[in-house]
């Protein structure tokens, strides 16, 4: 898709999303919500970009929310510190973990980062004298850059800011793809051996790619945590991680406009899946998964990529 | 100090009870074309193989230009100046030939920082002038997964040249390419790494392309080097004659 085409869709969405909240207060805690999954969603992408599967990156989403419950009941920080330490925390995590993580592949990656989830969310659950265990931690909402806000203005600030920070994580995204760096982490996909005959370290491009991973994992956590004002071992479960791994296949991940536009989609199915069929909308994700992986094997933005090309070039 | 580019010292190796290398001494001048033939289980992948890296040696010295690369990664006597092709070529499959040399260019040439796009990151005329002399500019814009074997061993070549590597050493270049074009192969390959003034190492199975491109023949049986130096003189040698080429 042309990129002045892709510019006028996530136009169109960014308006569209203004628009209903405006319209519709009650959507702006799902709006954020899928914000945050997008975010985190941007993170898989770049793994899968270098052909890897994380199915524990949830991980890094819970470490950045409890670290924003923990300095926010601690020390009464800004929303905006609060996620910014937040997704560094998650990132130093990231680069301290990837150190291990980059040297193995396929199969072995995806359950060693789930591994590593898992030990995470049992400590979060086991030591509750600390983490408030499986109930998890409350704290109280934070001052927005200096402002004491009411509950509609703080989810309104919220979400201008989650906006921006999802279009700046899309374009550091796909800058980073069209990067030299980029470009290497996706050979690490199809060459790894030809990556090591240029004298190129593919386990330091990894390493990059699963560190950027992280630290976007942490911002969708920090906008996730404080969305919700309570951050629950659930945060880093395995199914979580699961979920981030469906909408970056389900918006499709060559694109992070995908990564948010599966998070959309996702989102409100679960929400209206929920709401018609209690009990029974995991199965409808199933099933919209299902049809997505016959119909645009790509994603939504695959579809939505080639869509648009066609109509360009039928003109 | 020895002059020579490439030199191995009672290089062995052995799997299991299998000898692939047995004591090798080798000098390679600078400006040789090479040509390594041996039948199939000789210890010719196994040498160069050792040489760039991806085995370690039982015993023995490699020196590069006299410097001792023994044991070193792929990735640091590929920085020393040692540049690669595969017998299954090596390319980026799902980045298009034009792309595949940008990357390679950026392991050795890195500007405008983190972000700057490959495309601006690396000098691309470089990459422009390597794909003309290697002719593969035509098909600068096609996925490199997409070309017929002996353009994707013409991309494994460049891939590797784009580096300015010192030396050159080549698996089996013509392997899997039909006989019609294995000269036209070998000429674009010869004439890149003369104008580029690479000296080279080729593993050859085809004795019409060891006579016609080599300065210089060596032949592995058994692990050991049986016979060395100009073409003709080993081609004529009865022991090659018996266990290389065939009676």
């Amino acid at each position: 898709m042309a990129s002045n085409r892709i510019v006028l869709v996530a136009g169109a969405l960014l308006a569209a999303v203004v628009a209903v909240t405006a319209a519709a207060p009650w959507l702006k805690t799902p709006v954020l919500l899928a914000l945050a999954n997008g975010l985190a969603v941007c993170g898989v992408i770049v793994l899968i970009r270098a052909g890897q599967v994380s199915f524990g990156h949830a991980m890094f989403a819970s470490l950045a929310g409890y670290g924003v419950a923990f300095m926010g009941r601690a020390w009464q920080l800004d929303a905006l510190l609060l996620i910014a330490l937040g997704t560094l925390g998650a990132a130093l995590a990231g680069a301290l973990i990837g150190l291990f993580m980059v040297r193995y592949r396929g199969i072995f990656f995806g359950m060693l980062n789930l591994a590593f989830s898992m030990v995470l969310f049992s400590v979060l659950g086991k030591f509750g004298h600390v983490t408030g265990g499986t109930d998890g931690l409350r704290f109280d909402r934070p001052t927005f850059a200096g402002q004491t806000l009411e509950r509609a203005g703080f989810e309104t600030a919220l979400l201008a800011l989650a906006l921006v920070l999802a279009l700046a994580a899309g374009w550091v995204v796909m800058r980073y793809f069209a990067s030299a760096n980029g470009q290497a982490l996706a050979a690490i996909k199809t060459n790894e051996t030809r990556l090591e005959y240029l004298g190129i370290s593919a386990k330091r491009v990894f390493w990059g790619g699963y560190v950027l991973s992280a630290t976007l994992c942490g911002l969708g956590g920090s906008v996730f945590a404080l969305t919700q004002g309570l951050v629950t071992p659930e945060m880093g479960y395995w199914v979580r991680s699961g979920e981030i791994v469906f909408i970056a296949i389900l918006g499709g991940s060559g694109h992070a406009l995908g990564a948010f536009i599966g998070a959309f989609v996702f989102e409100f199915v679960k929400l209206y899946a929920a709401a018609l069929l209690t009990g029974a909308w995991q199965m409808v994700l199933g099933l919209v998964l299902i049809v997505m992986v016959f119909v645009a094997p790509t994603g939504i933005f695959g579809l939505l990529s080639r869509r648009l090309a066609g109509a360009g070039a039928s003109r | 100090m020895s002059a020579a580019l490439l030199s191995t010292r009672g290089l062995s190796l052995k799997f299991g009870g299998v000898v692939a290398a047995d004591a090798i001494d080798f000098d390679l001048m600078p400006g040789e074309r090479l040509a390594v033939v041996g039948q199939n289980g000789a210890g010719k992948t196994t040498f160069i193989n050792i040489c760039t890296g991806y085995l370690k040696a039982d015993a023995g010295t490699v020196l590069l230009a006299g410097t001792d690369i023994t044991g070193q990664s792929p990735r640091a006597i590929t920085r020393r100046g040692v540049g690669r092709s595969f017998q299954l070529p090596q390319v980026f499959g799902e980045h298009t030939v034009r792309e595949c040399l940008l990357i390679a260019a950026s392991a050795v040439q890195r500007r405008g920082g983190f972000w700057a796009p490959l495309a601006q990151a690396v000098d691309a005329a470089e990459v422009d002038a390597t794909l003309e002399l290697l002719q593969l500019h035509e098909r600068a814009h096609d996925l490199a997964a997409s070309l017929p074997e002996g353009q994707r061993k013409l991309l494994d070549v460049a891939m590797a040249l784009v580096l300015r590597p010192k030396l050159m050493i080549m698996d089996e270049p013509t392997s899997g390419v039909s006989t019609d074009e294995k000269h036209g192969l070998m000429a674009v390959l010869m004439k890149a790494l003369d104008e580029r003034q690479v000296t080279s190492i080729f593993v050859e199975h085809d004795i019409d392309i060891v006579r016609r491109y080599a300065t210089r023949l060596a032949a592995w049986i058994a692990g050991r080097i049986a016979a060395d130096g100009a073409p003709e003189q080993v081609l004529r040698d009865p022991v090659v004659v018996k266990n290389v080429i065939g009676e």
